[in-house]
């Protein structure tokens, strides 16, 4: 009986998960298409509101094209390892107070071994398709995931040594209710480290290098079609809500809020989570592409020594204060 | 400096090789042998008086419609300009007749290396010391020259890189959305009809 | 470049030694604005060898020329540079002009100054637009697009179309402009200084944007004049070399403007001398508004190809005894005059030349055209080797190369 609940509960996630997915898409296409002067969907149901639906019709309806020289098995494994490991993710995520799927004490730490897993499908894919363009954008996402995920790690050591847990939901219950209980201001350094690390673990402009789309032409999934291309871009829909949750549960106070929502608790965590999204899309929106070795340079010699500046003077304040 | 000036004193310094010189609508132009092509142009670069730093255009002409003006067969074509004494000269180089070749003038502007490449595809001259002497505009097993004037404006031959594509095309079809594998008799008809219809294009 | 079929994961990439791999991009490649070709030989992400191939859109202009009348050929030069082609009719006719000892009323070249200012927005607005986003700035490329509908609208109503204009006329243009056009000409003379203002903070002291432009694609004058480049080109290596200002044609002596010269030869120079040339075209645009004098648009004596639009031409064209201008022209000369001209004009992508042998029968004997592309693209080497894969695409990018000017 305890099974079948639990398979319940993450049917019921999967299926909202997947909707905000969807609308996600439709919210990055129209906020995009405001910020630069068009209207963006505008067919599909009232403003464009079945885009989403539509495209999700159209590409699974599509023919699933598997190059003459590729590794079939690892293509078709790949993007089912993006989705899997992303979607493993969201177990963890507390949305608000005992809304949690799987409650374990090493949270954060399971996270991150996702996400990195996640990087294995955008790896495998590259190299499985045996393609120059996606070989070389296999090989500059596998470069940025590893130097990433050192300076994404290290920013939210801080909040594990305030909060003294790795259990997400504990995190939260550590920062409290009240505003200036969020660690955004005792972590500020490590708040700046995480957001650029989470544009780019989630290769996102300006960190889009192993899709650039004007060198690359798309990057590791030049050769997808059809569902499997779908499921690489749900991935990186996903991974965006899951490095927005991250966010939102290690800086933002979770699902704390200025007033209770009773009917609906998870509502500030939502709302967080869409502001970090609505910074994902204005960001793409404004700003150009970083070249290889600069990314490189960002994260090597200004994040890693910055997270690291700001694990000691967490100590410090630690040791002294607290 | 005056164009007549410009002439003159080339003159004085390859007395040898200046052939003619005239003026048309206000543009002088100087005919010289192509024998010492480089060292012309190399002056003309060089001295400061000249300072043609600008290599305008470089071309072949097919002369032999014209052969009554004592023109060689063909002639490359230099125009310079001299963008710090705003004055330009025009130098046409007679082509040697046994071997159609010129001396390249790479070694004085890099960019003349393209420009050489072109006459060489176009018309057929050959460029002695330039690095990279290849067709380029034209798929490399292209016959003929077709800036030449004997070269038909329309031919009576395809290209034979032409057919090549049109049986790739042909191949390819099979794979297009909706493709009814044609019946032995109608598929010959088909492969003529899409020939001649390339062949129009 | 064949490679065995094999079902296994074999090194997927490496042609020949180990370490090397050759990476083919294009024709259909994104960033490579068109048909060209560019093999890159490859050490990882740094470029050890880069040749560029043209030709895939080769459609033997100057040999059509040589068997069609000079006002036939002028559709040919709107196929050459498809985004600014209005200049190179402009360039066409003035080389013709030159060459036929036409002249061409002052109220004709007044207009074919705007229209070729207007094809340099055109131009430079794309240049901008597809630059920006092949460095990844998306937004720049769609606030570019709103402007340039602008002026194709522009265009739509002067001459009805808005790719291929063959607008212009030997000894003159094909029709008058109108009321509503100058009023709407003006209004986007007005706006459009705002508008350049717009992209400028997007990307002008962007960090990335300054990351990825200073410093990289660096070219000494010297060695942009060696390699033949021209325009922003070879403005951006400190260069002073405008042929409006050096060799002025139609009313580009007349109005004042000034040509920016930038400094470093990297690609943000290049970058800021296009932008300020699209102020200095601004202004252009104004002084010709304001100057625009009255009079015919063709001259009477152009050769042929002038149709009878305008009321006082018509009635001449009936009352004169001639048939067509083209037999008034010969009787007045004789015969097409013999020589030969080279005629550069400034088109938005550097110097547009047109060399032309008349043998007086009415065709070209030979018509050469300079195109700046061509030149540009054989640049493309000497700015790629050694660096990124990304700083390529910056690199064809700054160039400002289209293919149709390039194959011809």
């Amino acid at each position: 009986m305890h099974v079948l609940i639990v398979f319940i509960e993450i049917l019921v996630l999967f299926a909202v998960v997947m909707l905000h997915v969807a609308y996600a898409t439709y919210f990055e296409r129209k906020i995009i298409g405001h910020m630069q002067v068009r209207l963006g969907p505008m067919q599909q149901g009232w403003h464009g509101l079945l885009q989403p639906i539509a495209d999700g019709i159209k590409s699974f309806f599509k023919e699933d094209i598997v190059p003459a020289q590729a590794d079939v098995l690892p293509f078709r494994a790949a993007p089912i390892i993006c989705l899997t490991a992303m979607m493993a993710a969201l177990a963890v995520l507390p949305f608000a107070s005992g809304w949690v799927l799987a409650d374990i004490n090493i949270g954060l730490l399971f996270i991150f071994a996702m996400s990195s897993l996640a990087s294995y499908g955008v790896i495998l894919a590259g190299w499985a398709t045996n393609s120059k363009y996606t070989f070389l954008g296999g090989l500059r996402s596998m470069a940025q995931v590893v130097s990433y995920e050192i300076s994404f790690g290290l920013s939210l050591v801080g909040v594990m040594m305030l909060s003294g847990s790795l259990n997400l939901s504990k995190i939260v219950e550590a920062q409290g209710s009240s505003f200036g209980g969020m660690y955004l201001f005792p972590q500020i350094i490590a708040f700046f480290v995480f957001c650029v690390a989470m544009l780019a673990e989630t290769n996102r402009v300006p960190f889009d290098l192993p899709e650039a789309e004007t060198e690359l032409v798309s990057g590791y999934c030049t050769e997808y079609s059809g569902m499997r291309y779908a499921m690489f871009f749900m991935a990186e829909y996903i991974g965006m809500m899951v490095m927005a949750s991250i966010g939102t549960i290690c800086f933002l106070g979770g699902w704390n809020g200025p007033f209770e929502v009773a009917f609906f608790p998870p509502f500030w965590f939502v709302f967080k989570i869409y502001i970090f999204m609505f910074v994902f899309i204005w960001i793409r929106a404004t700003m150009p592409r970083y070249r290889y070795d600069q990314l490189m340079d960002i994260g090597w010699k200004l994040l890693i020594p910055l997270s690291l500046v700001n694990i000691v003077l967490t100590g410090i304040v630690k040791a002294f204060v607290g | 400096m005056e164009s007549m000036e410009i002439a003159k004193r080339l003159q004085a310094q390859f007395p040898d090789e200046v052939l003619d010189a005239y003026e048309h609508q206000g543009q002088r132009a100087v005919i010289v042998s192509g024998e010492k092509i480089v060292d012309i142009l190399r002056w003309l670069r060089d001295d400061s008086l000249m300072d043609f730093k600008h290599l305008m255009s470089l071309c072949a002409v097919d002369n032999i419609k014209r052969m009554e003006d004592g023109l060689l067969r063909f002639e490359i074509v230099y125009n310079l300009y001299s963008i710090n004494k705003k004055h330009s000269i025009r130098i046409r180089a007679q082509v040697r007749e046994a071997d159609h070749s010129i001396d390249t003038v790479t070694t004085l502007w890099t960019g003349a290396d393209w420009l050489e490449r072109e006459c060489y595809d176009l018309m057929g001259i050959t460029f002695i010391g330039h690095p990279d002497m290849r067709r380029i505009l034209l798929p490399d097993d292209w016959e003929g020259h077709p800036l030449r004037k004997e070269y038909p404006l329309k031919g009576k031959e395809e290209w034979i890189g032409l057919t090549k594509i049109i049986e790739k095309a042909e191949e390819l079809r099979q794979y297009s959305f909706g493709y009814k594998k044609p019946k032995e008799s109608t598929k010959s008809s088909e492969s003529s009809e899409l020939t001649d219809k390339q062949g129009n294009d | 470049m064949t490679r065995p079929i094999s079902k296994t994961i074999n090194v997927p990439v490496a042609d020949g030694d180990g370490d090397r791999y050759t990476l083919r991009m294009g024709p259909q490649h994104p960033a490579t604005h068109g048909v060209l070709r560019v093999d890159l030989e490859l050490d990882g992400e740094t470029i050890l060898k880069c040749t560029p191939h043209v030709g895939y859109l080769h459609r033997g202009f100057e040999k059509l020329a040589e068997h069609r009348t000079y006002a036939q050929s002028l559709i040919l030069t709107d196929r050459l540079d498809y985004i600014a082609a209005m200049s190179n009719n402009v360039g066409y006719c003035v080389a013709v002009e030159k060459l036929l000892g036409v002249s061409c009323p002052m109220r004709a070249k007044y207009i074919r100054t705007i229209v070729g200012e207007m094809s340099r927005l055109c131009s430079h607005l794309l240049w901008l637009a597809t630059h920006a986003l092949d460095i990844g700035a998306m937004t720049v490329f769609l606030y570019c697009f709103r402007e340039r509908e602008i002026l194709l609208d522009l265009f739509e109503k002067l001459c009805g179309a808005r790719l291929t204009f063959s607008y212009t006329r030997i000894g003159g243009v094909r029709q008058d402009v109108t009321a509503d056009f100058m009023s709407e000409l003006q209004r986007f003379v007005d706006i459009f200084p705002s508008k350049v203002s717009d992209y400028e903070t997007l990307i002008d002291t962007n960090r990335i944007w300054l990351k990825r432009t200073v410093g990289i694609g660096v070219l000494s004058a010297d060695e942009a004049l060696s390699l033949g480049l021209t325009g922003a080109c070879l403005r951006g290596s400190g260069v002073d070399y405008d042929i409006r200002k050096h060799r002025p044609y139609d009313a580009y002596d007349q109005v004042d403007f000034e040509v920016p010269i930038g400094a470093d030869g990297d690609i943000y120079a290049r970058y800021r001398c296009r932008m300020e040339e699209m102020l200095q075209s601004n202004k252009i645009l104004q002084q010709c508004i304001d100057q625009l004098p009255p009079g015919p648009i063709f001259n009477d004596d152009a050769p042929d190809l002038v149709m009878p639009m305008q009321g006082e031409r018509k009635i001449e064209a009936d009352t004169t005894t001639y048939g067509s201008g083209l037999i008034k022209f010969i009787d007045e000369h004789g015969s097409h005059p013999v020589g030969d001209v080279y005629v550069s004009t400034e088109v938005p992508k550097g110097e547009l030349g047109f060399y032309f042998i008349s043998d007086g029968s009415g065709h070209p004997y030979r018509m050469h055209i300079r195109s700046p592309s061509f030149i540009h693209i054989g640049a493309i080497p000497y700015l790629a080797e050694g660096g990124f894969i990304a700083d390529l695409i910056a690199n064809i990018g700054t160039l400002d190369v289209v293919l149709g000017e390039c194959d011809r």
